[in-house]
């Protein structure tokens, strides 16, 4: 018998799973981006499974804009990483130091 | 007794889905990170299927592992990238990494399992005839219809924002400019001279 506490688990080990991912690819830009895809999957998982035991559609529609943000957001995070990578030559973050604050 | 489908189906593509997360976020290559993003956002989409949310479940195959991820594909493969200077420091915040991530699952887990949620009983399935898409279609267009609109606006400025970001003149490039071609006079292009004519010499 699936309950919901079933899918809110998944989605429970598909955050931290790319939290995992963000502690150990501190170096590449690239699996940082990916990691961050994961996490907002993993929090869609969690409103559409919200969305079906509740019996709401608004859940559904949050996971729509999310969607929208998401793919704006790769959009512009691979332009800005092409950009750097084309005045750098590089996509360490440890070599991306030039910014004082 | 029969086989309860939906219990193997939510297991099975949730193994697949936790085993293609790992692989994203351990796998060398980025290349292969891309397309191990690929299956999870496969499996997970199966999963929604599950939770009778199709359009999104398509949306989230066509969307995603159409477009977002062949971007990320293209770019992956465009940058020429020293895999093994990237991987330097994996093996140094491994522990930690392991440490924060069970931390928070655990956590996770806890709120999860006492707060009553497993005690949530499966809702009744929707009526024969019934279209997730439908039924999305007629809230996004009345009730939520200025956020749509303005998820409409964030797609176009992302769209203006990465084209501005990456565009660039190159010096050595000749472009064509429209208006110049368009105003051009007819004195400009054509000389006129008179010259008399001479008579063609015999060879």
């Amino acid at each position: 018998m699936l309950t919901l506490a079933h899918f809110l688990t998944l989605g429970a080990i598909l955050f931290s799973l790319s939290v995992a991912g963000i502690f150990l690819n501190r170096k590449n830009v690239i699996i940082l981006l990916m990691a961050i895809e994961l996490m907002l999957l993993s929090v869609n998982m969690n409103f559409v499974a919200f969305s079906r035991f509740i019996g709401g559609l608004d859940g559904q529609v949050f996971v729509f804009f999310i969607l929208t943000v998401a793919a704006a957001e790769a959009a512009i995070g691979l332009a800005i990483l092409v950009v750097l990578f084309r005045n750098r030559r590089t996509i360490n973050v440890q070599e991306l130091d030039e910014l004082k604050g | 007794m029969s086989l309860p489908i939906i219990e193997i189906v939510f297991y099975l593509f949730s193994a697949v889905l936790c085993f293609a997360a790992f692989s994203v976020v351990t796998v060398r290559n980025p290349v292969y990170a891309a397309l191990f993003l690929v299956l999870a956002f496969f499996s997970s989409a199966a999963i929604w299927m599950l939770l009778e949310a199709e359009f999104l479940a398509i949306t989230l195959v066509l969307v995603y592992v159409g477009a977002v991820m062949v971007l990320f594909l293209f770019v992956v493969m465009m940058l020429d990238i020293n895999v093994d200077r990237l991987k330097e420091g994996f093996a140094r915040y491994l522990p930690v990494g392991i440490l924060v991530a069970v931390a928070m699952a655990a956590e996770l887990f806890i709120v999860i399992w006492t707060r009553g949620f497993a005690k949530m009983p499966r809702p009744e399935p929707l009526p024969d005839g019934y279209s997730s898409t439908k039924a999305l279609g007629e809230v996004i267009y009345t009730q939520y219809l200025y956020p749509f609109e303005i998820a409409a606006i964030v797609l176009l400025v992302a769209i203006v924002a990465a084209i501005m970001l990456t565009l660039r003149r190159r010096p050595e490039t000749r472009y064509q400019d429209p208006a110049k071609q368009v105003q051009v006079k007819r004195d400009e292009r054509i000389r006129m001279v008179s010259m008399p004519a001479v008579k063609r010499e015999e060879s």
